[in-house]
């Protein structure tokens, strides 16, 4: 019997790459954000606000480079060499932020070293896994099954500018969750940040737009031949309208909508890259279906996760659930 | 100079995974440990537990964020330095880190929130749940990652086409032949090493004479832990040496520095060795010792290096003294039980110089845990698959030196920021010591004043 688990992987794998992108990229941005706060109290507000959630938010990165491996093997093994520098970056930037949430509040004497590492580890992985991105889409040298390039091949004006634009895309992320999460002045300063990270996503997801087809033909064939050309356009609408939406939320007195939003622009350009490389993993090299595991790998693995994943969700939900609500500096009274 | 990008990946390997292993030597025992004086107190609501338990909270907190930022980096060196090894053997080992992850991270991840930011949001109950699922999760992690461990020692259950590595029995994978020796030593190990910070500590408080109630409950509790399992301890060890002997033999030649196969053989306590000449230089042995202690039988025979060719030896002078420090510690944990149970016999237990040693031996576990690792993993070289699949094809094809040495200036450099600072701030909280009775921390809209404090007050309106 030979069943086909490669759709069944793609959807797995991209929601739990998703997922990451998503809840790892708000803790980061809230992170950027850090650095901007006023006083420490405004800064103790702002890294309560993820404290209790962070390191299951990470935990997702680990998912999602073990789903790749066991997956899709082939596409590990080419992607990770290829990516050295910036999974090493992203890696120590990683490592500094994640130790920060403890250091910062215990090791008073350096609280400052602390505030610092917490905001430049997120800010510079943040870029890392912007130039990872960037990267990914341009695509590497391989030769059979082994990437031949150097290592240096990832660092590309392309995977730069993503790397930048990544920044204020977790940024209003960041900014989302933090109007849910505070209340008054921060909230207010909040806004205004995220107006203008607003801004540098709108014009990061145009330029995108338009440079991935100019460099790929595959990427504009698939884009603007009739009719995909038909179909895909409705993407824009909805990117224009949600566009429409996040600014109105940023600008009136909503307190979720502002971070919907945001994960409406990320899910959408996620479908975006999404559909300009479909079905290849190694872009111009391996697709899905060449790059997956052995069916029986798959297949091993796809009973405890079809079990396992919505238990997860259901206990990160818990977590997420205990926390909810204003975070306070201050403790007072109740 | 020319850098040999093979052996800096190798040293970069080690650095990394020697730093991060004693994380989880340290909060596997300390989970569980929490989550028993958790149960205890929620059982008998005594409140000496409730306080024990806060302190080691704040100590778990610290080291088990140092856990998770040292662990991601793990899995990421398979594909960053070691891709043809994650190409090759992906199909057989995937799925158990796979399924670490999917177990044991989110469990530990998701439950660690509320175990330490929870106390007053959740009823008790829900609370002492959390403390039991982030120890189930930290020793399901020890399950999978010990299980892909083993399995590269000694791999069962695949077929090999075309240079690859294919399932083909998964309960063959997953309890390979050392698998389940390795599984109990190393929890065995973890749970040592707690138990020796732990009496460490004790100790500490009961010399200034501060939380001495508190300490005096640590200290016997965790010293009759310690009597169990330490003697436990060395029969696995024994037990998993037969294992190697039986399934990795060039190993165990290389551990004993045995150069030619021999009946009778003695055991080699001290020497030299001297892989140019194929010998060893000031030996100091035991006669027919070596025979009877690896294979229980006096006059059996013990397999020698010189049955293999030189390519296919590990490096014998590393895994030989590996070796015989973890056993040496063994030994003097198992002198310490000794005088403890001697001590308590004449109800002394707490006399200076014997709590002054508790103090000595904080360290202990952590160098046997790392002694045994590097004895199992250099002594499986040249091999990252046991006899199918060599080191140097194994490393990543276009790493250059250069690159590699980069990689791990930088992992040295953040390392060596990070874990002093860690452990100074632990120590830190050592000298606090627990909270007094009646410190009161408020609490408020759902979320402490600092980020990782335990509040303190338990409200009993649940």
């Amino acid at each position: 019997m030979i069943i086909d688990f490669v759709p069944l992987w793609t959807v797995i794998l991209g929601t739990a790459v998703f997922f990451y992108v998503l809840l790892d990229g708000f803790d980061l941005g809230v992170g950027i954000l850090y650095g901007f706060a006023k006083n420490r109290k405004n800064r103790t507000l702002i890294m309560n606000s993820i404290a209790p959630v962070w390191d299951g938010n990470e935990t997702w990165l680990v998912l999602g480079s073990i789903g790749l491996l066991a997956a899709f093997p082939l596409a590990f093994a080419i992607l990770i060499p290829a990516l050295y520098f910036p999974i090493l970056i992203m890696l120590l930037a990683l490592i500094f932020r994640g130790v920060a949430f403890e250091f910062t509040y215990r090791d008073t004497e350096h609280a400052t070293f602390w505030d610092h590492a917490f905001c430049i580890g997120s800010f510079i992985a943040t870029f890392a896994q912007g130039v990872i991105l960037g990267a990914f889409i341009q695509g590497f040298a391989v030769e059979g099954r082994k990437f031949i390039g150097t290592s240096f091949d990832c660092f590309t004006p392309f995977s730069l500018f993503t790397g930048f634009a990544l920044i204020f895309g977790y940024a209003l992320l960041g900014a989302g969750w933090l109007i849910l999460k505070t209340e008054g002045e921060l909230q207010q300063t909040t806004r205004q940040q995220g107006r203008w990270c607003f801004i540098a996503v709108l014009i990061a997801i145009v330029m995108v737009s338009f440079w991935t087809p100019l460099m790929d033909n595959d990427i504009a064939h698939r884009w603007f031949s009739w009719p995909n050309v038909a179909y895909l356009s409705i993407i824009s609408v909805i990117t224009i309208a949600i566009a429409l939406f996040e600014w109105r939320s940023l600008n009136n007195h909503s307190e979720i909508a502002p971070f919907l939003g945001a994960i409406g622009l990320f899910l959408i350009s996620y479908l975006g890259i999404a559909i300009s490389l479909f079905p290849m993993i190694v872009p111009h090299h391996f697709t899905l279906w060449q790059a997956a595991s052995s069916s029986d790998t798959q297949a091993f693995l796809i009973i405890g996760t079809l079990f396992l994943l919505p238990i997860i969700l259901m206990y990160s939900a818990w977590s997420y659930w205990v926390f909810r609500g204003k975070v306070r500096a201050d403790v007072g009274y109740h | 100079m020319h850098l040999d990008p093979l052996l800096l990946s190798r040293l970069q390997f080690a650095w990394v995974i020697a730093f991060h292993i004693l994380l989880p030597a340290f909060t596997v025992g300390l989970a569980s440990f929490i989550a028993v004086l958790e149960g205890v107190h929620f059982f008998t609501k005594n409140e000496m537990y409730f306080r024990i338990s806060v302190f080691w909270t704040k100590i778990f907190a610290v080291s088990f964020g140092m856990g998770v930022v040292s662990g991601i980096v793990m899995p990421f060196q398979f594909g960053t330095n070691w891709s043809r090894y994650a190409d090759a053997t992906a199909n057989v080992l995937s799925p158990l880190f796979a399924y670490e992850g999917l177990t044991a991270f989110f469990l530990e991840a998701s439950f660690l929130g509320v175990l330490l930011f929870g106390r007053n949001l959740v009823p008790r109950w829900a609370h002492f749940l959390s403390a039991s699922m982030v120890a189930l999760g930290t020793l399901l992690s020890t399950f999978w990652i010990l299980s892909a461990n083993s399995w590269m020692q000694t791999p069962a259950g695949f077929k090999i086409v075309d240079g690859l590595f294919f399932p083909t029995n998964w309960s063959d994978i997953i309890f390979n032949p050392s698998f389940p020796y390795r599984f109990g030593h190393n929890v065995v190990a973890f749970y040592i090493t707690t138990g020796f910070v732990v009496i460490a500590v004790a100790a500490y408080f009961i010399r200034r004479n501060t939380f001495v109630k508190e300490s005096k409950i640590m200290l016997s509790m965790t010293l009759w832990l310690l009597t169990l399992l330490v003697p436990l301890q060395i029969f696995l060890g024994d037990l998993h040496g037969l294992n190697t002997f039986k399934y990795q033999p060039a190993k165990l030649a290389a551990i004993e520095a045995h150069w030619n196969p021999e009946k009778r053989a003695p055991l080699i306590l001290f020497a030299i060795p001297d892989e140019k000449n194929e010998t060893n230089h000031y030996v100091i042995k035991v006669p027919l010792l070596g025979s009877l202690i690896l294979t229980h039988d006096i006059n059996a025979e013990v397999p020698g290096l010189k049955q293999w060719p030189a390519d296919q030896r590990a490096p014998v002078a590393i895994s030989f003294f590996a070796f015989r420090i973890m056993a040496s510690l063994g030994f003097i944990m198992l002198g310490i039980i000794v005088l403890s149970l001697w001590l308590r016999f004449r109800r002394h237990l707490d006399t200076k110089w014997f709590l002054r040693l508790c103090q000595c031996a904080a360290p202990i576990g952590f160098l046997a845990v790392l002694a045994g690792w590097v004895t199992t993993e250099v002594g499986r070289q040249p091999w990252t698959v046991y006899g199918l699949l060599r080191t140097a094809h194994s490393f990543t094809p276009s790493l250059a030196g250069r690159d590699v040495l980069f990689s791990f200036a930088g992992y040295m450099l953040v390392y060596l920021i990070i874990f002093p600072v860690g452990f100074i701030l632990m120590t830190k909280i050592v000298r606090k010591g627990p909270i007094k009775a009646e410190a009161i921390e408020p609490i408020e809209g759902g979320q402490p004043s600092s980020p990782v404090i335990t509040p303190p007050e338990y409200k009993h309106d649940h």
